[in-house]
C-alpha cells in the first residue's frame, strides 16, 4: 500500500504541475494576453464571451498568485469555463462527449498493442532464430519508422476510401443514435476496427522489442537455470518462469508509454474524424476556443494519470515483492 | 579407502577413474579428461581444461580452489546447464555409465534432479521471485513425477520439516524468506526427488557462520539417513576437510592435486594446496584474510607454460615453466601434478 | 589529496567471477586523454564497418546532400505554380504536382532542408539536456536527484502530443516555437537512461580514483564519465532526432506549423487539405513520408548496430554463432542444453 501512495503522490504532483503549466500557458504568450487573444479573434467575440474568457482564466487586475489560487479553486470545483465554439456550454459538457470515445480508441488499442506485441516477444524468443524471430522485428521496425499518421492516412484511403472495406470517419453511423442496441454496437465496433487497427501495427514493435531484452535478461538469471537444472520443460520454464518475470519491467514501461499512446491518439482521431477528447482538442486550436484547449489538455493529462493508476494496482497484483513491502 | 589402481600410459587422470563397476561400489558418475571453455572477444576461455573425477555411491567428493579456478563450470557442465557463450570441448561425463553428453533434450530434462539435483552458489537467487517458494518445490515434484497436486503438496511439507522450515512457509514469497531459510528451501527442493547425487556449490558461502554450520551439520545427518553422494564444492579448506571422504584441488581448470579429505589435511604437497592451508580459517569459524599465496590467478585464454602455478610458486625452477606437469600417485591414494615430488615406487 | 597522474591507482574492474581485472584505457576513455581523439575516429570506424550503421549512414548522408545542394537540384522556388494541379508524376515532374501546381519533387527536396535542420537541432539540443540532466541527476544521487527525477517523470507521463499541440496553438507560429517545443518535451527519454547508466558508473573504481585526487565534480561527470557513456548519449541523440523529425511532421501535418515554409511536413498538410489522396493524387502524400520513414529507419539501422557493437551479450552470441559454425547473420536458438562440441586435438 505504501507504494501506491507514493505513486498517488506523484500523481498529484504531476497533476498539479500540469494545471500549473495551464495556468502560465496564455500569460506565456508575448505581449499582454489578454489583448492577444481578442486580437487572435479580430473583434468577432461577443462581449458575454469575452466575460467567458476573462472569466476562464482569472484574468484580473489582481496580484498573479491570488490570480493563481483562483484558478486552482475553480479548476477544483470542476469549473473549466465556457467554450468559445460551443458557447455557452460549459467545457466540461463539451469534453463529456469526447471522453468516452478516447478512452474506448485509446483502451482498446492499447491493450491489443500490449498484449499481441509482449506475446509474439516471448513467442520469439523462445523459438530463437525461428522465422517469426528472425523476420518479425526488421519489418516491424521498418513499419515503425513510417510517421504514424501518414500510415493511418494511406490505410484510410486504401481500406476505405478505395475498397470500402470500413467506413470513411466517426465513430458510429450518422443514421443511427446512440443506444444499447445491437446495430449500434456493431455500427461502433466496424468503425473501431481501423483507427484501432493502425495504432496496434504500429505499436507491437515497440512492446515486441522491449519483452525481447527483458526476456533476454531475465533468461540469464540464475532462477531460470536452477529451473532448467530442475528438468521443468522449456514451456514451463519460459511462461512460468522467464515471461512472467519479464513481464514485470514492461508493465511499468507500459505506464510510460500511456501518455504516449493516449495523447498520440489524437492524431489517430484526427485522420478518421473519430471524435474523441483528441479530435475535439484539433478542432478547439482551429477555432481558437482557448478555454476548450486547455480543459482537454487537462482532461487527457488525467486520464492518462488515472490509467497509469491502474497499471500500479494491476503491478502491485503481479509483484509480491510490492505487495508486501 | 581403496586405493585407485596406479597409474599406467595414457592420460593419467585416467588412474581416477574408478575401473571396478561391479557391485556396490560402482562409480555413481565419472567425469573424465572434460574440457569446458566460454567463448569470448579475445578468444576462449579455457575454464575447465583436462579434469577427470569420480564419485562412488554415498561418498563426499569435495572441490576447492580459489575463485575462477573453475569449480562452478564443473558443476554445471554435468548438468549441462551451461549457458552461451560456454561450450563443451571435450571429455566424458556417465551417471551410472549412461554419457550425459550424448543425451537428447527430453533423456536430459528426465535425467536433471531426478538423478542429480543442485544447489547453487548463489541460492539467494535461485528461487523465481514471483512464485511461492511452496509452488516452486510442487513444481519441481511434477515435472518428474505424475501425482496429484495434493500429494506433491503434502511432500513439500514433509521436505519444510525435513530441512527445519515451519510448513506455514511454504506460501511464502522467496523475499519474504531470511537467506538461511532461502537456503534451506533451496536445499529442500533438492531433495524434493531423493535422488542419489546432490551437487552443492558453496551452499553457505553467503551466509553468517552459525547458521552455516547449523546448515551444514544438517545436510551431514541428511546424508547419513538417506545416502546420496555429494558433490561438494567450497573455498573454506576447513569446512571440506571435516566434510569429505576425498578432496581435489583445482588451480586455473585443473585438478593439481587428489587424495583422502584427512591425507590432503595432514600432509599436502602441492605449494598451491599449501597456500591454501595457510590462508585456513579456525574451525571456529572466523574469517581469516587469505594470505596464503600471492600474486593473482591467471589469465585462462592463455594460461602460462609448464605448470600453470609457475608465476606465483616460491618453489619454480627453469624446467616448471616448460614442462606441463601430470598427475602423479606419489603415495598410495594421493595424486598430486607437481615437478616437486617424484612419481611413486 | 592531491595527485599526480602518474601516481593515479590503475582502474580495475571486477569480473562475475570475482576477478580483477585492468581495464582497458578504452573502456575508461577519460584515463588517457591523449588518446581519446583517435579513440573517437576508431569508434566511428568500427560502427561503420558494421553492415547495418554503413547502409544507415549512407542514407543519412544522401539526404544530408540533397539538402545541403538544394538550390543546385532544383533550382528555383519550390513553391512557384509550375503546372496544371494535380498532374501525375513525369518525365518532367519526377513526383508530379500539387493542388496548387506545384512541383512535387521540387518541394521534396527543399523540405529536407528544413526537416532535417530542425531534426538534428533538436536531436543535439535533446542530448545535451539529457547529459546535463540525467548526469547530474545519477551523479549526486539523493535530494538532487530526487528533484531532478520528479522533474523527468512528471515530463513523461504528461502525454506529449497534446502538449506539444497546446503549447503550439499559444506560441506564436513558426520554426522556433516547433523546434523549442520538441526540444521541451522530448528530453526526459534520453535523461532516464544516462541518468540509471550514471548511478552505476558512479560505483566504479576509476569514478573513486578521480574523486581522491581531488577532481572537481564537472570534470568528472563530463571528463572521466561522459567517454564512457558515448554511445548511450549518441544513441539518445539519435532516437531524439527521429523524434523531432517524426513530431515535427505531426505538429505541421496538423496544420499547426508554418505552412507557408516548405518542409516534409507542411508538404503533408497541403495534399490532406488539398484532398490530395481523395483525389486519387496519392503522388502529393507518398514521397515525404517515404522519406521521413527513411530517415527513421536509417537512425534505427545506426542504433541497433551501436548496440550490437557495444553490447557485450550480443557480442558474446556473435562469438558463439562463429564457433558453432551457424550463418553469422542468425542468432543460435536457445540451447536447452550447454552444446557439445568436439574439437580435434
Ligand atoms: N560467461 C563467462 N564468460 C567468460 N568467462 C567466464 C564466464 N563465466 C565464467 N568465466 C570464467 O571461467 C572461469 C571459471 O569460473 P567458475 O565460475 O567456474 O569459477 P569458480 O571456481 O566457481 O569460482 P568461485 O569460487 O568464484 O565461484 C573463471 O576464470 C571465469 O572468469
Ligand atoms: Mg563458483
Amino acid at each position: 500500500m505504501r507504494y501506491i501512495l507514493r505513486r498517488l503522490g506523484f500523481y498529484a504532483v504531476a497533476a498539479w504541475a500540469s494545471l500549473t503549466l495551464n495556468f502560465f500557458l496564455p500569460r506565456m504568450m508575448p505581449g499582454d494576453p489578454e489583448s492577444v487573444i481578442f486580437a487572435r479573434f479580430r473583434g468577432q467575440l461577443r462581449p458575454e464571451e469575452v466575460e467567458a474568457l476573462r472569466e476562464a482564466y482569472g484574468l484580473s487586475d489582481d496580484p498573479i498568485f491570488l490570480q493563481y489560487f483562483t484558478y486552482l479553486t475553480h479548476v477544483l470545483r470542476g469549473d473549466f469555463g465556457l467554450s468559445i465554439s460551443a458557447f455557452p456550454a460549459p467545457v466540461t459538457d463539451v469534453i463529456a462527449t469526447g471522453l468516452r470515445w478516447t478512452l474506448l480508441l485509446g483502451g482498446v488499442s492499447l491493450v491489443l498493442g500490449f498484449v499481441v506485441g509482449n506475446a509474439l516477444g516471448v513467442l520469439g524468443t523462445w523459438r530463437r532464430g525461428s522465422l517469426l524471430d528472425s523476420t518479425l522485428p526488421p519489418l516491424l521496425i521498418f513499419i515503425g519508422s513510417f510517421p504514424y499518421f501518414w500510415l493511418a492516412t494511406l490505410a484510410l484511403y486504401l481500406l476505405s476510401f478505395e475498397l470500402g472495406w470500413f467506413p470513411l470517419r466517426h465513430a458510429y453511423s450518422d443514421r443511427l443514435s446512440p443506444s444499447y442496441s445491437l446495430d449500434f454496437v456493431q455500427s461502433v465496433l466496424i468503425h473501431l476496427i481501423l483507427p484501432a487497427g493502425t495504432v496496434v501495427l504500429v505499436s507491437i514493435g515497440g512492446w515486441l522489442l522491449g519483452m525481447r531484452n527483458t526476456m533476454i535478461a531475465t533468461l540469464a538469471e540464475d532462477y531460470i537455470t536452477f529451473a532448467e537444472a530442475k528438468g521443468l520443460s522449456q514451456r514451463r520454464i519460459m511462461f512460468s518462469y522467464a515471461a512472467r518475470n519479464a513481464l514485470l519491467p514492461n508493465i511499468t514501461a507500459f505506464g510510460m508509454a500511456l501518455g504516449f499512446v493516449l495523447g498520440g491518439a489524437l492524431l489517430t482521431e484526427v485522420v478518421f474524424s473519430y471524435p474523441g477528447l483528441g479530435y475535439q482538442l484539433l478542432t478547439a486550436v482551429r477555432n481558437l476556443d482557448y478555454p476548450l484547449m486547455q480543459g482537454l489538455f487537462l482532461m487527457i493529462t488525467f486520464a492518462v494519470l488515472g490509467a497509469n493508476l491502474i497499471v500500479d494496482l494491476l503491478y502491485v497484483r503481479l509483484d509480491p515483492r510490492v505487495r508486501g513491502s | 579407502m581403496p586405493a585407485p589402481p596406479p597409474s599406467s600410459a595414457g592420460p593419467v587422470s585416467v588412474a581416477l577413474l574408478d575401473h571396478r563397476r561391479d557391485g556396490a561400489d560402482a562409480p555413481l558418475l565419472e567425469v573424465h579428461d572434460l574440457h569446458v571453455e566460454y567463448l569470448s572477444p579475445r578468444g576462449p576461455v579455457r575454464a575447465v581444461d583436462g579434469v577427470s573425477f569420480t564419485i562412488r555411491p554415498g561418498e563426499v567428493l569435495g572441490l576447492a580452489g580459489e575463485s575462477g579456478s573453475g569449480k562452478s563450470t564443473i558443476a554445471h557442465a554435468i548438468l549441462r546447464t551451461l549457458h552461451p557463450p560456454a561450450v563443451i570441448t571435450g571429455g566424458e561425463v556417465r551417471f551410472r555409465g549412461q554419457d550425459l553428453l550424448a543425451m537428447s533434450d527430453e533423456e536430459l530434462e528426465q535425467f536433471r534432479w531426478r538423478d542429480v539435483s543442485m544447489v547453487f552458489q548463489s541460492a539467494m537467487n535461485a528461487l523465481n521471485p514471483v512464485m511461492t517458494v511452496g509452488d516452486q518445490i510442487i513444481d519441481t515434484i511434477l515435472a518428474h513425477q505424475e501425482m496429484p497436486r495434493q500429494r506433491a503438496r503434502a511432500r513439500a511439507v514433509e521436505l519444510f520439516e525435513i530441512v527445519g522450515i515451519d510448513p506455514g512457509r511454504l506460501n511464502a514469497y522467496p523475499f519474504q524468506l531470511s537467506g538461511g531459510m532461502r537456503q534451506r528451501a533451496v536445499i529442500a527442493i533438492a531433495l524434493a526427488l531423493d535422488p542419489p547425487m546432490m551437487i552443492m556449490d558453496e551452499p553457505t558461502t553467503a551466509l553468517d557462520v552459525v547458521v552455516q554450520r547449523d546448515i551444514m551439520q544438517q545436510i551431514e545427518d541428511l546424508k547419513t539417513r538417506l545416502g546420496f553422494s555429494i558433490l561438494f564444492i567450497t573455498h573454506d579448506l576447513s569446512l571440506l576437510v571435516e566434510f569429505s571422504d576425498r578432496i581435489a584441488i583445482m588451480y586455473a581448470g585443473e585438478i593439481v592435486e587428489f587424495a583422502p579429505a584427512r591425507e590432503i589435511f595432514d600432509n599436502p604437497l602441492h605449494p598451491y594446496t599449501r597456500g591454501l592451508m595457510s590462508s585456513f580459517p579456525a574451525l571456529t569459524g572466523e574469517k581469516v584474510r587469505l594470505t596464503g599465496i600471492p600474486g593473482a590467478p591467471p589469465d585462462m585464454v592463455a594460461p602460462p607454460t609448464g605448470c600453470r602455478f609457475h608465476p606465483r610458486c616460491s618453489q619454480v625452477k627453469p624446467m616448471h615453466r616448460q614442462v606441463v606437469p601430470r598427475l602423479r600417485e606419489v603415495t598410495p591414494g594421493h595424486f598430486v601434478a607437481c615437478h616437486l615430488y617424484p612419481e611413486m615406487g | 589529496m592531491a595527485q599526480t597522474a602518474d601516481e593515479r591507482p590503475i582502474p580495475i574492474q571486477t569480473t562475475p567471477a570475482g576477478q580483477v581485472v585492468p581495464l582497458a584505457p578504452d573502456a575508461t576513455g577519460g584515463a588517457m586523454p591523449a588518446t581519446r581523439r583517435s579513440a573517437v575516429f576508431g569508434g566511428v570506424r568500427r560502427l561503420l564497418a558494421n553492415r547495418k550503421a554503413a547502409f544507415g549512414a549512407a542514407i543519412l548522408l544522401m539526404f544530408a546532400l540533397v539538402g545541403i545542394f538544394a538550390p543546385v537540384i532544383a533550382p528555383g522556388d519550390p513553391s512557384d505554380f509550375v503546372a496544371r494541379p494535380h498532374q501525375a508524376p513525369s518525365a518532367e515532374y519526377w513526383f508530379g504536382t500539387t493542388g496548387q501546381g506545384q512541383d512535387v519533387f521540387a518541394q521534396t527536396v527543399w523540405g529536407t532542408r528544413v526537416s532535417l535542420t530542425i531534426g538534428v537541432l533538436v536531436g543535439i539540443a535533446v542530448a545535451i539536456i539529457g547529459v546535463v540532466v540525467g548526469m547530474t541527476a545519477g551523479y549526486f544521487g539523493g535530494r538532487v536527484d530526487d528533484v531532478l527525477s520528479l522533474v523527468m517523470n512528471v515530463f513523461l507521463i504528461v502525454p506529449a502530443l497534446p502538449l506539444l499541440v497546446t503549447l503550439a496553438a499559444f506560441l506564436p507560429p513558426g520554426m522556433l516555437t516547433i523546434a523549442f517545443v520538441l526540444a521541451f518535451t522530448g528530453w526526459p527519454w534520453g535523461a532516464r537512461v544516462l541518468r540509471s547508466q550514471m548511478l552505476a558508473m558512479r560505483e566504479k573504481d576509476f569514478v573513486s580514483a578521480a574523486q581522491i585526487s581531488g577532481e572537481s565534480k564537472v570534470r568528472i561527470i563530463f571528463a572521466e564519465v561522459l567517454p564512457n557513456m558515448t554511445s548511450l548519449a549518441v544513441s539518445g541523440a539519435f532516437g531524439a532526432t527521429v523524434y523531432a523529425i517524426g513530431a515535427q511532421a505531426g505538429l505541421e501535418f496538423l496544420g499547426l506549423g508554418d505552412i507557408s515554409t516548405i518542409s516534409w511536413g507542411t508538404i503533408l498538410y497541403w495534399a490532406g487539405n488539398n484532398a490530395g489522396l481523395l483525389t486519387g493524387a496519392w503522388w502529393t502524400f507518398v514521397p515525404a513520408g517515404l522519406c521521413i520513414a527513411l530517415v527513421a529507419f536509417a537512425f534505427a539501422l545506426l542504433n541497433y548496430a551501436l548496440d550490437e557493437i557495444t553490447n557485450p551479450r550480443l557480442r558474446a552470441q556473435r562469438e558463439i554463432n562463429n564457433v558453432l559454425g551457424r550463418s553469422k547473420e542468425k542468432l543460435p536458438k536457445r540451447a536447452r542444453a550447454t552444446p557439445v562440441v568436439r574439437r580435434a586435438g
